[in-house]
């Protein structure tokens, strides 16, 4: 009893602790928006943030949204302030919502800096990045699917830049793109086989396998890049893209409409695996199996589930997705495959699956937030803002460190993940 | 000495028994041999003529194998002479230089083997960079951008002072690499000791960070005053010396990197510090249980394996390149994960495995020069090398090698842990 008081008493001071050093961070926070931003503004002038994209296929056309830079900036900060006060006297419960509000409000003040006497075209900007997430989001997806069986995932980048070459390829060949997307998707599927049972049948540690699918997929494509595509552009390595669908009525809606219903089918399919792996993996029998075999393989085993099987299952479903990923790549965006291309987004989504806590909604959302950063960098050039671009570019990667250390809001991976499974 | 006299009165374990020689020599040699083999073969398949004697195979049979034979012939071939030279023009160059005293020609036929060297100089270093993770139980995918980072970090240092005379300069720009290396790597390592977070994850974003780091850097603060993205050339006094005249690259980064592969076996199997990071690396609650630290220690591993994968680019560009440009790595850091799986994290294997990988790289070149095959076939036969030493039984059951089944040897323990 005296033992478990004493542990209460110790988690309440750890907790305290934690908390009174969050809120100085958001302090600090706050200071750098100040000394980074407001300071760096005059009274009167404005930023314009475009509601509306070029492409009109029939929006509405809504008013740009203008906003006085220096009132709104000190808005921003008085909320972070507020914030932190809240968390060093109160403590807030939700670390999801205190994370999201502080960085909506940095971003946003970040924005109003940037933007300040020019005009920024904001909903152009949301497009580009859905657009930017979507390999992201699947090579999460495909990260979720395998390591909620508790089986590592690294080889995502090998597997991505192989259904790229594999798509475009076929899809050249025939002369019809879906055949490409079939093929990429059927070629994510079995490298993932080959990963799956170089794991389980071969016993190679999960992260070497990974690493080898890697090397061994960056070779072979440039290998026959450099020795085939190259040659034969116009027979080998010029597929088209699929083109964009837009959707009747939903994409008139103003804001929502431009981002997300005027895009091409990977990206509307990759809305709807997200949705559907959430339901599968939450609320069918198939996912509690896979969540049970990823938490404790031997109780799964004991209760009948076949945990072998489960896991070839998954892994290799979750290569197709990835498949997908890659197909987007060169059919679904360039038409064209070139040596490296996935340039490291198969890790990226890594980052993103660990960032979601292993959930395919949070795994997309946080996509989103790298493929925000992504598009953010183009826009800085544009606006000619002197921020290297190379440092937004690391934010994401510094957030998933920070996110992955527990500092804010712990991701605890299935508890089996990366053990083979002897019975 | 009464230690010596227990050990003495030992039976001798029969040799049979040990997983010795069949795991450490014998699988490795042969799952480089099957990648060559496979390698051989899709030199074959990605030979026009060789394909089109296929085709008539069955009027034909022997044109069709004479032309497959050629294709690996020339292609292997110009591999193996670009990497380590015509024992023709090595002799050639020993009878001209006895009778003349010239030693050009010699010189001249020696260069490919010297270039292998070169190349293998970073690998050597690299690679015991990711064996001392292993053998401390730790995956340091980071060593590419611990690369980068000490490579521009001894740049810096070596451009940067003027003046100094070499042999303080030199090791200021060697220790400049190797700390650069050391924090690129402690950072991981600090976060896995104290939050658990996983050094893989993490090792991977810090890469990220390095290469976008160092573009920058390369296009802005170390830009050299030229167009091109690279940094100024280093003092001749922060370089490396050159055993020879200038097309021979080969410098004294090679014995350096032997030295500190000797040093890293000492050191972790001779000194205390080496055995308790043995220790956590086999088991880390026993480790524990018997007063080991291993908050410490994995600090200390992922140090020393980001001083060690500094120190490869260091060695690079003091001893090879003098100058940092983007994209100079080629790889370095993720082959040495490759090297330390194939040198069975034992420092004189992972040598062994560098001087392989050494000759592979820098023969690639000419075979793609003289034989018109893409540079790329080299990643091909490293990533099948990789899975042939992590799944011994394929190579077991290929050549039928019958020996007691190893364990799984399981190097990653889930993302979190």
């Amino acid at each position: 009893m005296a033992i478990t008081t004493q542990t209460k008493t110790q988690n309440k001071t750890a907790f305290n602790q934690r908390q009174i050093i969050t809120g100085i961070v958001l302090l600090v926070i706050g200071l750098l928006m100040f000394l980074l931003f407001a300071r760096d503004t005059q009274p009167g002038q404005q930023a314009t943030f475009g509601l509306n994209t070029d492409n009109n296929a029939g929006t509405i056309i809504i008013p740009d949204l203008v906003l006085p830079v220096q009132p709104s900036l000190y808005v921003l900060i008085v909320v972070i302030v507020f914030l932190a006060g809240w968390q060093i006297a109160r403590g807030i419960r939700s670390t999801g919502l205190l994370v999201g509000a502080v960085a909506f409000a940095f971003v946003a003040a970040f924005l109003i800096w940037a933007t300040k006497d020019q005009a920024f075209n904001l909903v152009g900007m949301m497009s580009n990045s859905l657009i930017s997430a979507t390999p992201i989001a699947l090579a999460a997806l495909c990260g979720v699917i395998s390591e909620r069986s508790g089986v590592i995932n690294i080889a995502i980048e090998g597997i991505m830049l192989i259904s790229a070459q594999v798509g475009v390829i076929t899809a050249t060949i025939f002369h019809n793109l879906w055949i490409g997307l079939i093929f990429a998707i059927l070629a994510g599927g079995l490298v993932a086989a080959v990963h799956i049972v170089l794991v389980i049948r071969f016993k190679v540690d999960q992260t070497v396998s990974g690493i080898a699918i890697n090397i061994f997929g960056t070779g072979a494509t440039s290998f026959i890049a450099s020795r085939y595509l190259e040659r034969n552009i116009d027979g080998l390595n010029n597929s088209g893209t699929f083109p964009n669908i837009t959707i009747p009525l939903l994409s008139k809606i103003p804001i929502i409409g431009p981002i997300f219903f005027q895009n091409n089918i990977v990206v509307y399919l990759m809305i709807i695996l997200v949705v559907v792996i959430h339901i599968l993996l939450f609320y069918t029998p198939w996912g509690l199996r896979t969540r049970a075999v990823g938490e404790h393989p031997k109780a799964a085993d004991t209760l009948g589930i076949n945990v072998y099987f489960t896991r070839y299952v998954n892994v290799i479903i979750g290569g197709m997705i990835a498949g997908l990923g890659g197909a987007y790549f060169t059919i679904g965006s360039v038409g064209r495959f070139d040596q490296n291309m996935t340039a490291g987004k198969g890790f990226i989504g890594l980052a993103a699956m660990i960032f979601g806590k292993y959930n395919p909604i949070g795994a997309f959302l946080s996509s989103l937030i790298f493929g925000f950063a992504d598009s953010l960098q183009v826009k800085m050039q544009i606006l000619g803002i002197n921020i290297p671009s190379e440092f937004l570019q690391m934010t994401p990667y510094i957030v998933t460190m920070i996110v992955l250390a527990g500092l804010i809001g712990r991701a605890i991976p299935p508890a089996a993940d990366g053990q083979p499974y002897e019975k | 000495m009464t230690n010596n006299a227990v050990e003495n009165k030992k039976p001798k374990i029969k040799e049979k028994n040990k997983p010795g020689f069949t795991e450490n020599f014998l699988v490795p040699i042969l799952a480089v041999l099957t990648g060559l083999i496979i390698g051989g073969i899709v030199i074959v398949l990605s030979n026009d003529a060789a394909i089109a004697a296929w085709g008539n195979f069955f009027q034909s049979p022997g044109t069709a194998i004479k032309a497959s034979w050629d294709a690996i012939a020339t292609g292997y071939g110009a591999l193996f002479s670009g990497s380590l030279g015509k024992p023709a023009d090595m002799l050639a160059g020993f009878q001209h230089y006895s009778a003349t005293g010239d030693n050009k020609l010699l010189l001249k036929a020696f260069y490919p083997f010297t270039e292998s060297l070169v190349t293998a100089t970073p690998y050597i270093f690299a690679g015991l960079a990711v064996a001392l993770g292993f053998q401390g139980g730790l995956f340091n995918i980071g060593a590419e951008g611990q690369f980068y980072i000490g490579a521009l970090a001894s740049a810096y240092v070596g451009y940067k002072i003027v003046g100094l005379p070499w042999f303080i300069h030199l090791p200021l720009a060697l220790l400049g690499g190797a700390a650069a290396g050391a924090v690129w790597g402690a950072i991981p390592g600090f976060l896995k000791a104290k939050f658990g977070a996983h050094e893989v994850v993490n090792t991977i974003m810090m890469n990220y960070i390095a290469f976008r780091l160092s573009d920058w850097l390369l296009s802005g603060p170390m830009k050299s005053s030229g167009f091109r993205p690279v940094t100024p050339n280093i003092e001749a006094s922060a370089e490396l010396p050159r055993f020879f005249a200038d097309p021979l690259r080969f410098n004294w980064g090679f014995p350096l990197a032997l030295a500190v592969a000797v040093l890293v076996y000492w050191f972790l199997f001779k000194t205390t510090l080496g055995f308790e990071i043995r220790a956590v690396g086999a088991n880390p609650d026993a480790a524990k249980y018997s007063g080991m630290s291993v908050v410490r220690n994995i600090i200390l591993i992922m140090t020393l394996s980001g001083a060690l994968a500094g120190l490869a680019g260091a060695a690079q560009v003091l001893g090879t390149d003098h100058w940092v440009g983007q994209g100079f790595s080629a790889g370095y850091g993720f082959d040495s994960i490759a090297l330390a799986l194939l040198g069975k994290s034992n420092p004189f294997g992972v040598v062994l495995a560098a001087i392989l990988f050494g000759v592979l790289r820098s023969g690639a070149t000419s075979m793609q020069s003289l034989a018109g095959i893409p540079i790329h076939i080299i990643s091909i036969i490293q990533g099948l090398v990789i899975i042939f030493i992590a799944a011994p039984a394929i190579i077991r059951g290929i050549y039928r090698i019958r020996t007691g089944s190893a364990g799984a040897t399981v190097l990653t323990r889930g993302w979190g842990k």
